[in-house]
């Protein structure tokens, strides 16, 4: 075998990618190894768009991983075989593999945000790539037209002012499009993104993916994408894999994997993903009446927030929240929606006093919020409680669940008796389907809707009347996310309790909310119940939201 | 950008004035009376008490605290510490005269040592072989653990004695400064190799890193290209501050290997009590180390975009 990369006169007929029966093992032990990856077989024919889902842990980043020649040092192919256009790379060195990527086989990464060197300008980080993979034309010029000119492939609108800024002068949005500039400067056959939208908001999301079909078409480029979001991939592909514990457990065009899934493991990921559901998810113990007349029970009016940035005269200023209002029936779930940036968070933060308003005023029950002194305040947190976004780092990893749960009763030095707290505890616990078994583990024993159920009982160990949820199902596979979903609905039922739930998922705010708000940059665009704004949005972002949501073939299934 | 030089600046210019002022506590104020530690412990009870007042009133101790405090501080603006008690040499004299002898000792040991520590890094992110890389991460441990005095000893023991390749002390020409530098050297570049081998190791598994790999980039040109300058950044804090240990050290070295400097005037300045000579020192060691800390804030803007910006134009980006 010669030192060049795959050409097409090779064969015609090979896939630009076929991966044969791969199996790969991470090293857990002395001689120990655990497969990640479990004879997977897939193929990529030019010109063509595969989605390869799977939740966390399902091996699809190791796959890509494998397939690029990019497996950390732990991990090793145990079998099987990676072959571009025929040629087989498995076990090929770093610097003949050298001459496959970039020039073969592009590759998008996740994060926009880290995956640019951020002390080197964006032009110099293109040209490299075209450098690497035409290294005989040395022409500086000739480097920088490449470079410039992918760049405009990518979609981006003014690639002069680009090619000389910093990676930290960009959005994300630009950031992933400098990134595809990356991936096409080599001129790849096929594109392997490895969730190349996950950091993204819903809107750029689109934009981004939109490219990626029109680059598909127009370049004739075949497109791996590895996604952990169905609704994204029955969008987009032609067909379709769906992997789980390291195996294939689906695949076939997206047609045959949504009307007829052959595996049960599909059919639940099907099932749980928001956009199948039309409306609101019912609790388990029946159908949930909610009075039209509802009192408030929470309100907020006119809440301003200013920060100042730091700096140089003129002092700029940034309005995270901008006059903004909020009515909260009670018994019910308000969802707050928006993008990066709309200010949903801040506010969250100011409902339960983390943060205070410049301006405006909270009003909890009959009791206003805004003007309480710090003692007042600690005791209103009884009845107002917070579930924070993302459950690895909101649990202290040293207490043991018991502890955990019991904290809030501590600090308000309810139940002093040792028998009474234990009994408070596993009676949340079961309140949150857990049972006592949990009691003395950590939470790195647990799974991350484990670790959600704990954050959920421990917010409720108060009797609290309102929970503020901020992104607490964001961190979260799709299955597990359904379950603390019907959870919440289930635990609303039973406890009559109020949400005020955070979400940047569209999806999301149909299965659980009753009435949403809709916020960008600050300000409140829209507001009123789910049904109407989904089905008549008023404004056109709100629009712009809903039309960005992924799902629109799942959705239509569903009808 | 420039409220940041001013910051920087303002910044040198206290860690300099409170150096004065402690030692001037310290030196003038706390004893009970300083006058007695200008005469040799051994003779004071024979000095007349007319030579004390008048010794005192040389040196201005006859003054309240306050207007000697201002005195000596407005002498040393202009770099005017008094004369040394031993020698009778203006302070500042003295001082410069041995000044430059340890800074090069100095600055050459701190050259070395982040050459030692860059080539144990890029030896240990470079290799493929794991134990290579556990060999070479064992160095700097190893390197702390030797204590100047010993391995100072140990150095002159195989290459001055044994071999005969350099001289054992003096300070004449450059043969003389390389085992001081190498002894100097040897426990400071322990540290900066352990931060500098933590830092390559997580800036190689970084996102861009796998980007570059993405784009068909080669080993060797990913640790150049993208690693290197991003790992290097926290290694210039580091350095600056292992200036000012170097000088601190020299005292050690110094007097190894018998050469003139800061160092050995320390110990003789310490030993004899001669105050002014302490106090000129510990100002300007404290001039040439908050000078360079100085250099390192200014240099760190040029060669990171990120801090440029948000010194240039402030919109830092808010959650």
């Amino acid at each position: 075998m010669t030192e060049t990369a795959p050409d097409d006169s090779t064969a015609a007929a090979d896939p630009l990618l076929r991966i044969s029966d791969i199996t790969i093992e991470y090293r857990t032990g002395r001689r120990r190894w655990t497969p990640a990856v479990r004879g997977v077989s897939l193929h990529v024919e030019p010109g063509e768009f595969v989605s390869l889902v799977g939740e966390s842990g399902s091996g699809k980043t190791t796959l890509v991983q494998g397939a690029l020649g990019l497996l950390p040092a732990a991990a090793r192919i145990r079998a099987g075989t990676i072959a571009y256009s025929g040629v087989d790379v498995t076990g090929w060195n770093d610097r003949r593999l050298a001459l496959v990527r970039g020039n073969y086989v592009g590759f998008i990464p996740q994060d926009p945000n880290t995956a640019l060197n951020p002390v080197k300008k964006i032009g110099q980080q293109v040209i490299e790539a075209v450098r690497f993979n035409q290294p005989r034309s040395n022409k500086a010029a000739q480097y920088r037209e490449a470079a410039l000119s992918s760049l405009r492939t990518a979609g981006l609108t003014d690639p002069e002012r680009v090619f000389q800024q910093y990676p930290h002068e960009l959005s994300g949005g630009m950031k992933q499009r400098a990134l595809i500039a990356i991936a096409l400067a080599g001129q790849p056959k096929i594109i392997i993104a490895d969730e190349p939208t996950s950091a993204l908001d819903v809107t750029v999301q689109k934009v981004i993916l939109d490219h990626l079909i029109r680059l598909q078409d127009d370049l004739g480029i075949g497109i791996l994408l590895v996604t952990h979001d169905l609704g994204v991939a029955l969008d987009r592909s032609d067909r379709l894999l769906v992997m789980r514990d390291g195996e294939v457990v689906e695949q076939g065009p997206v047609r045959q994997v949504l009307t007829q899934p052959a595996n049960d493991y599909t059919r639940r990921l099907l099932d749980a993903a928001p956009a199948r559901h039309h409306g609101r998810l019912e609790p388990a113990t029946g159908v949930r009446t909610v009075a039209a007349d509802a009192p408030v029970a929470l309100r907020a009016h006119a809440l301003t927030k200013t920060y100042q940035l730091r700096g140089r005269r003129p002092h700029r200023e940034l309005r995270a929240l901008d006059a903004a209002d909020l009515l909260v029936r009670a018994g019910t779930t308000h969802a707050i929606v928006g993008e990066s940036g709309a200010g949903k968070s801040t506010l969250a933060s100011i409902l339960v006093g983390f943060t205070t308003a410049d301006h405006g005023t909270v009003q909890v029950g009959d009791r206003e919020l805004t003007s309480l002194r710090h003692t007042q305040l600690r005791e209103l947190r009884r009845d107002l409680q917070f579930v924070f976004q993302n459950p690895f780092t909101s649990l202290d990893p040293r207490f043991p669940v018991s502890r955990i749960i019991a904290e809030p009763l501590h600090a308000f030095r309810l139940l002093p008796g040792k028998q009474q707290r234990r009994a408070r505890v596993v009676e949340l616990l079961r309140s949150v389907a857990l049972d006592e078994s949990y009691l003395d583990r950590l939470p790195s024993q647990l799974s991350g809707g484990q670790r959600q159920r704990v954050a959920i009982a421990r917010a409720l160990a108060l009797n609290p009347r309102i929970l503020v949820l901020d992104e607490a199902v964001s961190a979260l596979d799709v299955s597990v996310q359904a379950q603390i979903l019907q959870l919440l609905v289930d635990l609303q039922a039973e406890l009559g309790l109020s949400y005020v739930f955070v979400t940047h998922d569209l999806g999301v705010v149909r299965l659980i909310a009753d009435d949403v708000t809709v916020m960008q940059d600050g300000v409140v665009v829209e507001t009123g119940e789910v049904e109407q704004v989904f089905h008549a949005p008023q404004h056109a972002y709100t629009r712009q939201l809903l039309a960005a949501m992924p799902g629109t073939r799942l959705a239509a299934d569903a009808r | 950008m420039l409220r940041y030089i001013a910051l920087k600046v303002g910044r040198a210019l206290f860690v300099v004035w409170a150096a004065f002022t402690l030692t001037f506590v310290l030196l003038f104020v706390l004893p009970a009376n300083p006058v007695d530690l200008l005469f040799d412990p051994a003779e004071i009870n024979t000095v007349p008490p007319e030579v004390r007042e008048q010794v005192a009133a040389n040196y201005g101790f006859n003054k309240p605290v306050s207007l000697q405090y201002l005195d000596r501080l407005g002498h040393a603006l202009v770099g005017d510490f008094g004369n040394s008690v031993q020698s009778g040499r203006p302070v500042t004299t003295a001082i410069l005269g041995v000044l430059p002898s340890t800074l090069v000792l100095a600055a050459g040991a701190l050259v070395l040592a982040l050459l030692i520590a860059f080539v144990i890094a890029l030896v240990a992110t470079a290799t493929r072989h794991t134990w290579v890389r556990n060999l070479v991460e064992a160095l700097p441990s190893a390197a702390v653990s030797v204590p100047v005095f010993l391995s100072g000893i140990l150095i002159l023991q195989v290459f001055s004695f044994r071999l005969g390749w350099f001289p054992a002390f003096g300070d004449d020409g450059l043969a003389s400064l390389v085992l001081p530098l190498i002894t100097l050297a040897i426990p400071v570049a322990g540290p900066i190799a352990q931060l500098l081998v933590r830092s390559f190791g997580t800036e190689f598994h970084s996102g861009y890193v796998t980007t570059s790999w993405a784009k068909g980039a080669t080993r060797g040109r990913i640790i150049i290209g993208d690693v290197f300058r991003n790992a290097s950044l926290p290694a210039l804090t580091i350095a600056g501050i292992t200036f000012g240990n170097l000088i601190a050290g020299s005292v050690i070295t110094e007097t190894v290997f018998a050469r003139r400097g800061i160092g050995r005037m320390t110990q003789n300045a310490i030993n004899t009590l001669d105050v002014p000579l302490v106090q000129g020192i510990v100002v300007l060691v404290a001039v040439s180390f908050a000078l360079i800390n100085l250099i390192v804030d200014l240099i760190y803007p040029l060669l990171d975009p990120r801090l440029r910006a948000t010194l240039a134009a402030p919109g830092a980006p808010a959650a």
